[in-house]
């Protein structure tokens, strides 16, 4: 059989064909001859025939029946057949192949061969792509060569030894005496990787870190080091551009960080070398840059004075002038990791960061963006924000959602008024509508609900976006929210803030029939319009038309809507007495926690403002079925159920939801409220309503009282007037255990008479620890608009040592100003 | 370091150095999709980028793109200077390398960066060191055959 072709020749032949059919020809017949010759087990030509499957393995053509004929050149004396061996295994082989393993001993024989060069091939495939097996197998032998005296080896056996740790983390131990005479070592190589063995060994284990810090006391000797980097002259073997090994230098930098980080001594051993540093290096080229970009890194994470601080955030101020846009880069990552220590030193910056919203790179662009949302206050609002919106006209779509977010969140801390909190969120959904994020709409509808005097303006505003332009859904929502809520205002043109429009009754309707039509409207946004119709059936006149488009919509397709409009249209025909009391005007929402400072979590690649973190709190659909039940028991006399209404639940979208709840915290003077309903609230309403006594003020110092004590349970009730609608009473129930064991799955249920109205909202828990060592509360809100003596009948349930209790009680020693 | 790709400018790979485990098929997604991300950005853009969840670092040398992924800690500007120092050694070893010398000694240019770089980190900060290094394995190379017909079974170092 004739030689095989050699590997040169190979890939000129491969680089004629003029077509992937044609070079896919070429390699299956190449592969073809290979084949047979593995067969053959020819020594001679196996590397030459490896060396040319590795080259098209990397045109992308299979390869893997060379695998074993790697290990047979990795078991050659032959230096050649090792060299391509180690290389078509560290290319063919991973661990998760089972052949890899059968490395291990001839690894293990190479790391002891007599030539250095063998042993380097060894040691550079084990800490290439070494398996937690062959690690756990051959870490004595890197241990060992990490001791010898020759510098090429040990430099090559401390990488090993940082990939062994990697991948099994347990023996870790077993290269600490090793590592100890490490640094002394004059050799760049050396000193490099035993500086990166050193800062693995840290980040892996806070133990040896603090060895290293105070036993072996690491810092002196590394700022020695890094200061003889520094003040050497001239050492062509290491220059780069007039700098003296910047690789080294930067690694033991982040070292420093390391082992500065949260310690004071540490951090002051290493002032003033960085200080050296940062002042001395040379910024013209990138390498200099580098190891700045590394000390301000350093210097930010550590403990240092704050001159220093100071210094190294004028550096990142200086990158941002620099020409180089990868140092820009650099320096607005940084910025963003320092802005919250640092906001005072980074304020300085911000003209330049902002003009950096203008940058060609979409890498720079977001991150000037986070940049800028995280140095927006109360002082640089007005002029930040109007950046903010032109970069939201201008930038890609990838950005807009995020920009978004992150201006109405700024708008929401900051906004130096309700009139310019109105517009920038007009701004933001007229021109970004569609990229709003879904949960932005339950934000806005509350923030407008607040703003009571702007409701004219606000209405007013976002019909006439809407007569523009139906397609940008978050715009549509909020809109026919809006026009639900406020259309009386609208048609009676009543607007201060601006010149009002005159508008018609028919008119806001056809727009919003309109949005009902369109098929630009998603199903959320008509449920939206249909809600909003419903509602101007109590604020509007032509009470008819609105029945028609209801009735219409009872035999919609669409489930969602079809079921409002059925609801709907019962709310006209047999509850048309509760209908005003249902549809009235939103009360003010109380909000949850506040927001935090405009956290930009940078995660790696994606960024975002986070988001309000609205909790769910588990709903109280219970209390309607229980209150049902103590109807049934109690014989149904003068004992009215929490009210079971039908009333339409919503998706995940709160807009519509909001209709249901409570009136009890209306503003004005209202009538009789909706009943409570227990249905599916929007988080951020039932937060505000559950979560803290809402009403904090305990105005007239209602005293506490104990509705029940049997049994070795006991039930206080505790008060708080409800503020400002003085009919509400809040009671807060606590429920504590006397006997020695925990009373488990206690539910509470109460029943009022008719003329009140009951809420119940969620327990703490259902336990009550055994010995008065916890207890459960529970709020109640009561409402009672005649000014009723207030009873209850209140029925326990739980299982005490096993066995079920059950007890029903009436609560009649309600202390008067309870309900006066 | 987790990996390192050298490809053209049609997107064929040159070279391709894992750090980390990787099926086979996962490498060759990865490569394909950063390629041809990479292979899109305009000149102007700047040399870092955030893909999946890895920091990227690129240059381009004539016509060939050198890619790097590197951890989160890692600094990207030294990152620049590591693939500079490669190219570096490229050069001097192949005597003003071009991609051609890559494409037909592909095995050399691997073993170059075996002795600059090792389980993804520098061993070898000295120019010298590592061009030494290499010379000396080649010459071991040519010594250790035997001595018939060594000619034909040898690849012959470019420079002599």
């Amino acid at each position: 059989m004739p030689a095989p072709i050699r590997l040169r020749e190979l890939i000129r032949t491969i680089r004629t064909a003029r077509t992937q059919a044609e070079e896919r020809e070429m390699i299956q017949k190449e592969c073809a001859a290979i084949r047979s010759s593995f067969r053959e087990e020819d020594n001679t030509y196996r590397c030459r025939n490896v060396a040319k499957l590795l080259y098209m393995h990397m045109l992308g053509y299979p390869a893997h029946f060379g695998q074993l004929e790697c290990l047979k050149l990795i078991a050659s004396q032959k230096f050649t057949d090792k060299r391509i061996g180690y290389l078509g295994a560290m290319l063919l082989l991973d661990e998760r192949q089972d052949v890899h393993l059968l490395m291990t001993n001839c690894i293990k024989n190479d790391l002891n061969h007599s030539t250095q060069y063998v042993q380097g091939l060894a040691l550079c495939t084990l800490g290439c792509m070494g398996s937690s097996e062959m690690c756990r197998d051959l870490a004595g032998e890197v241990e060992k060569l990490l001791k010898t005296s020759n510098s090429y080896l040990r430099k090559k056996a401390a990488l090993c030894a940082v990939h062994v740790i990697r991948k099994v983390p347990e023996l870790m131990e077993m290269f600490l005496p090793a590592t100890k005479n490490l640094l002394s070592e004059k050799n760049h190589g050396v000193l490099h990787t035993s500086v990166v063995l050193l800062t693995e060994m840290c980040e892996r284990s806070p133990d040896m870190l603090l060895h290293f810090r105070k036993v072996w006391i690491l810092v002196p000797q590394l700022v020695r080091i890094l200061k003889n980097l520094i003040m050497s002259g001239y050492s062509p073997e290491h220059d780069v551009s007039g700098i003296s090994d910047p690789f080294l230098q930067v690694r033991i930098l982040r070292l420093l960080r390391i082992l500065g980080r949260s310690d004071d001594d540490s951090s002051e051993a290493m002032n003033d070398i960085l200080a050296q540093v940062a002042t001395n290096t040379e910024t013209s080229k990138n390498v200099g840059n580098a190891i700045l970009y590394e000390t301000v890194l350093t210097i930010m994470d550590i403990k240092s004075e704050s001159g220093l601080r100071v210094l190294a955030i004028n550096i990142l101020g200086r990158f941002l002038l620099n020409n180089d846009k990868n140092i820009r880069y650099v320096a607005l990552t940084s910025l963003l990791k320092t802005v919250q220590t640092d906001h005072n030193a980074v304020q300085r910056h911000r003209s330049t960061i902002v003009d950096c919203l203008k940058d060609l790179d979409v890498s720079i662009k977001r991150r000037a963006m986070e940049l800028s949302f995280a140095l927006v206050n109360g002082n640089n609002i007005r002029g930040m924000m109007k950046e903010l919106l032109y970069f939201l006209d201008s930038c890609d779509p990838e950005f807009k959602a995020d920009c978004a977010s992150g201006v109405f969140l700024a708008a929401e801390k900051y906004a130096p008024s309700k009139r310019w909190h109105i517009d920038t969120i007009m701004r933001v959904l007229t021109t970004a509508g569609s990229y709003v994020r879904d949960d932005s709409v339950p934000n806005l509808i509350q923030l407008i609900t607040n703003s009571v005097e702007m409701h004219a303006y606000t209405v007013q505003r976002l019909y006439k976006a809407l007569l523009d332009d139906i397609s940008q859904q978050p715009l549509v929502q909020v809109s026919s929210w809006c026009i639900g809520e406020y259309g009386d205002l609208l048609v009676s043109g009543q607007c201060e803030e601006e010149e009002p429009i005159q508008v018609t009754e028919d008119e806001v309707l056809d727009v919003l029939e309109g949005l009902l039509v369109s098929n630009l409207s998603t199903p959320v946004t008509r449920g939206y319009s249909l809600t909003a119709i419903m509602k101007l059936s109590t604020r509007f006149s032509s009470v008819n038309r609105i029945k028609k488009v209801v009735s219409i919509y009872g035999s919609s397709i669409d489930v969602e809507l079809q079921q409002r409009a059925v609801e709907y249209n019962a709310l006209f025909k047999k509850y048309d007495h509760m209908r005003p009391a249902l549809l009235e005007r939103m009360p003010i929402m109380e909000k949850t926690a506040s927001n935090g400072p405009t956290e930009i979590v940078q995660t790696n690649g994606e960024t975002e403002p986070s988001v309000p973190d609205t909790k769910h709190p588990p709903l109280v659909t219970q209390p309607a079925n229980q209150a049902n039940d103590l109807l049934d028991l109690l014989g149904g006399n003068d004992v009215v159920p929490v009210i079971q209404t039908t009333l339409p639940t919503k998706p995940a979208s709160a807009g519509g939801e909001l209709l249901d709840l409570l009136g009890d915290l209306s503003l004005s003077s209202g009538p009789a409220p909706a009943p409570s309903v227990p249905i599916s609230q929007p988080p951020f309403l039932l937060d505000g309503l559950s979560s803290q006594p809402l009403f904090n003020d305990i105005s007239a110092a209602i005293p506490p009282m104990t509705a029940y004590s049997k049994n070795g349970l006991k039930i206080e009730f505790t008060f708080e007037r409800a503020n400002p609608n003085p009919n509400i009473a809040v009671i807060t129930i606590h429920a504590t255990n006397t006997t020695e064991a925990d009373m488990t799955e206690f539910v509470f249920q109460a029943a009022v008479p008719k003329t009140f109205q009951l809420q119940l909202l969620s327990p703490s828990s259902n336990m009550v620890p055994a010995l008065n060592q916890g207890s459960v509360t529970q709020v109640i809100r009561v409402l009672n608009p005649q000014k009723q003596q207030l009873r209850m009948r209140v029925k326990l349930t739980y299982t005490h040592k096993g066995s079920p209790v059950q007890d029903l009680a009436e609560v009649n020693n309600f202390p008067p100003q309870s309900w006066q | 370091m987790q990996f390192m790709l050298l490809f053209s400018r049609q997107g064929k790979l040159r070279l391709q150095k894992w750090y980390v485990p990787l099926s086979d098929k996962e490498r060759k997604k990865i490569s394909r999709d950063l390629v041809q991300t990479i292979l899109a950005r305009k000149p102007k853009m700047c040399s870092f980028l955030e893909w999946r969840d890895l920091k990227i670092v690129y240059k381009r040398y004539a016509s060939l793109y050198f890619c790097c992924a590197v951890e989160d800690q890692d600094n990207e500007l030294i990152t620049l200077e590591i693939i500079h120092r490669y190219v570096e050694l490229l050069d001097k070893y192949f005597g003003s390398v071009c991609e051609l010398d890559i494409i037909f000694n592909f095995e050399k240019a691997y073993f170059i960066l075996d002795e600059f770089l090792l389980g993804g980190e520098a061993q070898e900060t000295s120019k010298k060191n590592v061009l030494k290094a290499i010379e000396q394995a080649d010459l071991l190379q040519e010594l250790w055959e035997p001595p018939q017909g060594w000619l034909s079974e040898l690849s012959l170092p470019a420079s002599t």
